[in-house]
């Protein structure tokens, strides 16, 4: 009997051994980690920021789609293509037709916010690993996260902002759309500590600059009638900044201009990856400029594309007599024909000009993959050019204008658009204001600006199609509507 | 027990002896083998009185009436009833699968047949040694209800697919294996060593929770019997092989003239000025398949002792592919060594160990794809350089022969296991369950030139190694308890705990610049890496699982049956929070043959009714809730594309399991004394949280970036409703003559019920730039082909003007002898929208028959394996104008009235390449898996070479198929959403076999 009961112990024992095991077996479940290198456990040491610092940048290469959606959306362009049916969201925008359902606005609001969580990235890990010149980083980061954000607020109005760090799951339901007042704060703060933390000379061509900083935070005061502070900063980049018209009006958008005396910051592309339209964004090369070229075109100089975003006579026609930028802005493909012998062929909205900044030139030998979608041209995006107009523009329409500086910064384009100092402007005040936006239309086309400026300064309706109190803004893709659950209301009138 | 059981017995028959009595004594064999039995316990019908036989098989009674019954009983063995009328009788019992009383494994413990309340299928060693299978996967294959088997090729060492009651899932259907209690794969085995295969197809499986959704099937491995002498066995056979069917295609003249009417219709210049000297050509299938040789050699010897069993043996397997045989190929080694000692009558351990090693070369799977595609006016070593054939096709032969791929692997699997018996009834039972196994690739890539810029050529020669280390330790304790209340009430309690822990590390490397270009200099050691991107890298995992089960079994008189269990798993790959669920399930049974209204009954023999219900879990989802940094990042500086970090598709942090609710009904009737027995059953499955990939969500969350995704989200639900039916007929069974036949149907139905936001899952593909065929969606079975229904050919112009516009498919104009395609939706124009189901990969009913009969000496099988109600893709043809095409090109539409199918011959743009049905076809089939016959040496003989068994046999595999698909192999077939696409099947081989079994 006192064997049974000793037997009896030892199954008790030994069933209670197991459960004690059990008890500590959850823990048990906890490392699975070995060598895995995930987003939480990143950032230990220097060259992972810059390794994320590197995929902040990538996603500026899908602002094609801004530059080009931008243009077509203004009076500038016609949208072009094959077809009245080639790309419909495009065309929609052309006619100032577009509703909530567009692909092409679906994608423009992914890959910035794409883009803003990749600079959010490193900014919400900024601490973590300190090194030296770790907010070098810190700075492109931020002025990376403003850049995307300005994107935003330009074609959205209000959107979402979390200036601590990455949107995550859930937060489409819970973070509202941000007044426009409050995302240009955050923009302007993300500057400022850009312009603070950064110099006149990036470690590598392509990288931002304090240059770049000053001169988008110009813009983004200019945006919000905010005229002092543009014409102070500004005036920083155009004293401080080093930078130089190119005198070659024409050299400026060849790859021989790229990243040239006056170009303060460029998006940087190459032609020797491939890419297909399966992810557009994902292409080293600038989409758009394929999207752009001239239909079927066999010749000197070009190659062919996919003639979308074609230049109105009206636009042709706002050249003044003598203006050396005509022939190098708009390519009149008939006078280009008949004197090169060059064949093509015409698409939808033919209207034989082509946006000759960025159509496919010829290309090189390392050239990869579809070579529509990869072409490597380089899109200057903030030019000295516009920072000189940026800030005649400033000095003018503030408070107290300054007219002759105003003058001066414009006139500094215009000599070198005419080649002489007989073309300068001489008048003040509103009519000088006529003369900068004016010379902003000229010296910028096919750049995907015009669309902005004259929102920003209430001309909207110049646009055929246009709507007022609806249009300055684009909608909220319907989809993110619905993922919101109602958190975020549509824009006015759409 | 049993020994107490029998004393009392003999001390209550004493009581009751009578006068007219003899001494009885015997020996009792086994029928097949003709080895002695030990341990058989002999009853005098109606009486309580009985023994056991003793180590040799032998036994005595005193005291027996004469013409009194005896009833021999063993288990395992069919009951068998002798009239005493004599001193000796020797008896020989039958083996038996279909017994009642027949053992059967549950998970965690055992039960016997009639006391099973689950659905179960059983494979018995007797099938295994039929049907000799490579992997003895195969031997599932028509033989279990339920379980449909298929290759995913046939090339040597391919996987073979287990599906239990059809495709539930949209990432994993594989059941869980589970051999002698280790968790381990059937492809390891050597299926000469496997003693029955058991396959849980309903909520019994609940026992293994996150493991068992998909079915379980747990295998048992032989070992010998206590107080047995040693067996020798030896077997081997060969076969030949040869491939199961060529394709129809244009002989070089069919070939010239066809392509020159594409031409001619295109208005351009005819490519074959002279058709006339082209003769047949070069049959590229002819070149590409050969004869094959298969062999098989395993030796085993077991037994036991007093206190101990084991079983030993030692196999080779060599397998030869049908197509380039040199480098397609298998061979498989294995070892096994199975002890059992027992310590004392309350202690005995157990070591299981098979290790196993195997080399397969195998070959770039498009070989056979350019074979059908390379045209038949080249000669054997003549390649297309000047690109005629397109950049995509290209010289088979000059393929193989660049082609080099070696996967090697070795390694060891088994478990120790210690079972401790404290009191009467109780048992507990710890065991450590391992495997390692060792895994070596290595792919040679040559300089090759097939023509200038075909896609398959390479300027720089590459060498890929691949080795890696996989480590499955398994530690489980339960303890069971067995009692009886009451004299009615019987119970079983089953408690445990089990720890898994799943480790993988693999390291991987290419170099390049081989020496001499030669596969015998292709180490990475004699290369150079790769600089300007990683060349080599590192792969590893650590999977945690720990569990927590109990079950109880309870019965009332063996009449009513149930059970319920629940397990508790915890799984490392999930987030935090949720890693941990319950699962469990109920089952019941009721032995209405029991019931004093069917007690006598002459016709019905045994009856019983089953219920299951519970949930069970699909281990899917791993690490989903991390975001890991797979994104592109890549951006210009400096002139130069330079690469970041970036975090690619986005987590989901509720990532979680998939898991299932099984409802099973069943019916087992055995009728004339269990001549027949039927088992029925109805089951339905809804498995909930499918993972949908790229699930839809707000682009603020930044998937829009270069190399995101949207997450992958438990969003859909699949349901699976079907039924089975079994029926095994023992026609007749003397001591010359047994004939017996199985049949058994299975019909399942599958359906996605559910996936949330309307989202769908692509997968698959066809020719080039299609849009993905298969898909997953609502209200259609997972994997259906989504493509445009065909109408017929266009006769005439008219026609076309009549038919909505198809422009919208891609081809600028339609002309006579065009696909004419439905408006489904009837909108007026053809489009996307227009795509419908136009097929299923998985069957709706497959079913198996099977023959055996033994007269005599002689024996005969015969295994038919069918599957009804599925389609398959012809994708092994490529649109390109001048590649090869198959036969039925001959009846092409040449004008009106000459074809309504087969499309016309141009090289104009088209819609007829289109993925429509015209390019899918039934590919239902019945299958001659085997036939074999078998022949004994009498036992006089025998006894003069000192052998107890010599068998012959002759048996053929694959016999023939009957189908109507035009394809290799309808019965290829594998995965979900994408299953049933050929891009041009390895065929699998008929086999010619000649073997022998002989045993000392």
């Amino acid at each position: 009997m006192k064997n049974y009961k000793q037997k009896l112990k030892f199954a008790f024992i030994f069933m209670a051994s197991m459960l004690v095991f059990g008890a500590c077996a959850d823990d048990y479940l906890d490392n699975s980690k070995i060598y895995a290198e995930d987003s939480e456990s990143f950032f230990n040491s220097e060259a992972d920021y810059y390794n994320a610092l590197v995929a902040a940048y990538d996603p500026l290469q899908s602002t094609f789609i801004n530059v080009l959606m931008g243009e077509i959306a203004s009076n500038n362009t016609l949208c072009g293509g094959e077809s009245a049916t080639d790309v419909p969201g495009y065309q929609q925008i052309d006619d100032m037709t577009h509703s909530p359902v567009n692909a092409q606005l679906q994608n423009l609001w992914s890959w910035m916010f794409g883009g803003v969580n990749r600079a959010a990235y490193i900014i919400e890990f900024q601490d973590k690993t300190d090194f030296p010149g770790r907010e070098v980083m810190i700075a492109e980061a931020r002025f990376l996260r403003a850049y995307y954000n300005f994107e935003l607020v330009k074609w959205f109005g209000d959107i979402p902002i979390k200036p601590e760090g990455r949107f995550v799951l859930g937060d489409e339901k819970s973070i509202p759309r941000s007044p426009k007042a409050d995302v240009y704060a955050l923009i302007e703060a993300d500057l400022i500590y850009a312009v603070a933390n950064l110099t006149y000379t990036a470690p590598q061509t392509g990288r931002a600059t304090k240059g770049s900083a000053e001169a988008l935070l110009g813009k983004v005061y200019l945006f919000q009638d905010k005229f002092n502070e543009a014409a102070s900063i500004l005036d920083n980049v155009i004293t401080n900044g080093g930078y130089v018209l190119e005198s070659d009006y024409n050299k400026v958008f060849e790859f021989a201009g790229e990243n040239g005396t006056g170009s303060v910051f460029e998006v940087q592309y190459t032609d020797i990856q491939g890419a297909g339209f399966g992810c557009l964004q994902c292409s080293e090369g600038n989409v758009a400029v394929g999207f752009q070229g001239v239909r079927g075109y066999d010749g000197d100089l070009f190659t062919s594309g996919f003639s979308f975003n074609v230049p109105t006579q009206e636009v042709v026609d706002e050249f003044e007599a003598g203006d050396n930028r005509k022939d190098v802005a708009i390519l009149d493909i008939d006078a280009w024909s008949a004197s090169t012998g060059a064949a093509f062929t015409t698409g939808y909205e033919h209207t034989g000009y082509f946006n000759r900044k960025y159509i496919p030139r010829k290309r090189s030998a390392t050239a990869a993959g579809d070579q529509n979608l990869t072409n490597p041209n380089n899109y200057r995006a903030i030019r000295f050019a516009d920072v000189l107009l940026m800030a005649a523009e400033a000095y003018n329409r503030r408070s107290n204008p300054d007219d002759d500086r105003a003058k001066t910064y414009l006139n500094r384009v215009r000599e070198r658009a005419f080649g002489n100092t007989s073309n300068n402007i001489t008048t003040t005040g509103s009519n000088l204001t006529s003369a900068i936006y004016k010379e902003r239309r000229v010296e910028l086309v096919g750049e995907g600006h015009h669309f902005f400026d004259l929102v920003r300064t209430g001309r909207g309706t110049q646009i055929p199609g246009f709507t007022a109190s609806k249009h300055e803004v684009f909608p909220i893709p319907l989809e993110e509507i619905q993922f919101s659950q109602e958190n975020w209301s549509q824009n006015q009138g759409y | 027990m049993r020994k107490i059981f029998t004393l009392l017995l003999f001390a209550f028959a004493t009581v009751c002896v009578s006068a007219q009595t003899i001494n009885v004594k015997g020996v009792v064999k086994d029928a097949g083998s003709g080895d002695t039995l030990p341990g058989v316990s002999i009853i005098i019908k109606g009486a309580t009185v009985g023994t056991e036989t003793d180590f040799d098989g032998l036994y005595s009674l005193s005291n027996v009436k004469k013409g009194a019954t005896l009833v021999y009983s063993y288990l395992g063995y069919k009951q068998k009833e002798v009239i005493v009328n004599q001193e000796t009788i020797n008896v020989s019992l039958e083996e038996s699968a279909e017994s009642l009383d027949e053992i059967i494994v549950v998970g965690y413990g055992s039960q016997k047949r009639k006391d099973v309340t689950g659905s179960v299928s059983i494979v018995g060693e007797e099938t295994l040694d039929i049907l000799k299978p490579i992997d003895a996967t195969t031997a599932l294959q028509g033989t279990t209800s339920g379980v449909a088997v298929n290759l995913s090729s046939g090339a040597p060492g391919a996987k073979v697919n287990i599906l239990i009651r059809g495709v539930s899932s949209n990432t994993n259907n594989q059941p869980l294996t589970i051999v002698d209690g280790y968790e381990g794969d059937l492809n390891s085995l050597n299926p000469n060593d496997i003693e029955s295969i058991t396959v849980l197809k309903d909520a019994q499986a609940a026992i293994y929770g996150i493991k068992g959704a998909n079915g379980v099937v747990l295998v048992t491995t032989k070992i010998g019997k206590k107080n047995k002498k040693a067996t020798v066995k030896y077997d081997t056979y060969a076969a030949i092989q040869q491939t199961t069917r060529r394709l129809d295609y244009l002989n070089a003249t069919e070939y010239a003239l066809v392509l020159n009417e594409a031409y001619s219709a295109s208005g351009q210049t005819l490519p074959f000025n002279n058709v006339g000297n082209l003769g047949r050509g070069t049959d590229w299938q002819d070149q590409l398949f050969n004869n094959a040789l298969l062999t098989n050699h395993n030796i085993s010897v077991s037994g036991g002792g007093e206190n101990s069993r084991y079983f030993i043996s030692a196999s080779r397997t060599e397998q030869d592919g049908i197509i380039a045989k040199e480098k397609s190929n298998f061979i498989r080694n294995n070892i096994k060594i199975n002890l059992g000692v027992d310590i004392s009558d309350k202690l005995n351990f157990s070591l299981i160990a098979n290790y196993f090693a195997s080399a397969a070369q195998g070959f770039d799977g498009s070989v056979l794809f350019n074979g059908l595609n390379y045209a038949p006016t080249y000669g054997l070593n003549e390649d297309d350089s000047t690109n005629f054939l397109g950049i995509e096709v290209v010289n088979p032969l000059s393929l193989l022969k660049n082609t080099f791929g070696e996967n090697n692997g070795n390694g060891i699997e088994g478990n120790f296991k210690l079972e401790y018996k404290p009191i009467d009834g109780l048992k507990v039972t710890s065991r450590l369950g391992y495997k390692i196994y060792n895994e070596k690739q290595r792919s040679f890539f040559p300089i090759a030139d097939y023509g200038s810029s075909k896609v398959y050529n390479r300027l720089q020669s590459s060498v890929y190694q691949f080795k890696a280390t996989s480590t499955r330790v398994n530690w489980e304790t339960f303890a069971t308890y067995e009692k009886t209340f009451a004299d009615d009430h019987n119970a079983t309690f089953t408690a445990g705990t089990s720890v898994q822990n799943d480790l993988f590390d693999g390291i991987y490397a290419t170099g390049v610049d081989v020496p001499n270009n030669s596969v015998d200099f292709a180490d990475i050691s004699l290369t150079n890496l790769l600089s300007e991107q990683r060349s080599f890298n590192t792969g590893n995992a650590d999977i945690r699982l720990t569990s927590y089960f109990g079950r109880i079994q309870y019965d009332y008189k063996g009449k009513y049956l149930f059970s319920g269990l629940v397990r508790r798993d915890g799984a490392s790959v999930f987030a935090e929070d949720k890693r941990v669920d319950n699962f469990w399930s109920v089952t019941s049974g009721w032995k209405i043959s029991d019931e004093n209204f069917l007690k006598d009954n002459e016709v019905i023999s045994f009856m019983k009714l089953r219920a299951s219900y519970g949930t069970l879990g699909n281990l899917v989802g791993d690490n989903l809730y991390r975001s890991l940094l797979s994104g592109e990042a890549e951006y210009v500086f400096d002139g130069a594309l330079v690469a970041g970090t970036a975090q690619g598709g986005l987590p989901n942090p509720q990532a979680t399991w998939e898991t299932a609710e099984k409802l099973d009904i069943g019916l087992d009737i055995n009728l004339f004394d269990d001549k027949l027995s039927i088992v029925a059953d109805y089951f339905e499955e809804t498995r909930k949280d499918l993972l949908i990939q790229n699930f839809p969500v707000s682009g603020l969350l930044g998937s829009g970036a270069p190399g995101g995704a949207n997450p992958t989200v438990n969003a859909g639900t699949s349901k699976n409703t079907g039924a089975e039916l079994a029926i095994n007929y023992s026609a007749i069974k003397n001591e010359d003559l047994d004939l017996n036949f199985a049949y058994n149907v299975t019909y399942v139905r599958n359906r996605v019920t559910e996936v949330l936001d309307g989202a769908f899952v692509e997968g698959g593909s066809f020719a080039i730039g299609n849009p993905a065929p298969s898909r997953m969606e609502v209200g259609q079975p997972i994997g259906y082909f989504l493509g445009y229904q065909t109408d017929g050919l266009f006769q005439t112009q008219a026609e076309v003007d009549a038919h909505p516009s198809q422009t919208g498919l891609g081809a600028s104009s339609t002309s006579p002898g065009d696909i004419r395609y439905k408006d489904t939706n009837g909108d007026g124009v053809l489009n996307l929208d227009d795509r419908v189901n136009i097929g299923n990969p998985q069957a709706d009913f497959y079913m198996g028959f099977n023959i055996s009969a033994k007269y005599k000496n002689w024996d005969f099988t015969s295994y038919l394996y069918s599957e009804i109600g599925k389609d398959m893709v012809r994708n092994f043809e490529r649109f390109l104008p001048n590649v090869n095409k198959p036969a039925y090109y001959l009846d092409r539409w040449t004008g009106a009235g000459t074809s309504n199918s087969v499309p016309r011959l141009t090289n104009d743009a088209t819609n007829n390449k289109l993925f429509s049905d015209f390019f899918v076809e039934d590919a239902s089939f019945l299958r001659i898996q085997n036939i074999q016959v078998g022949y004994n040496l009498p036992e006089d003989v025998l006894e003069t070479v000192g052998l107890s068994k010599v068998r012959l046999y002759t048996s053929i595999n694959n016999l023939f198929t009957f189908t109507k698909y035009t394809g290799f192999d309808p019965t290829i077939n594998g995965g979900a959403i994408g299953a049933g696409i050929d891009y041009g099947n390895y065929p699998s081989a008929r086999q010619f076999l000649l073997g022998l079994n002989v045993t000392f």
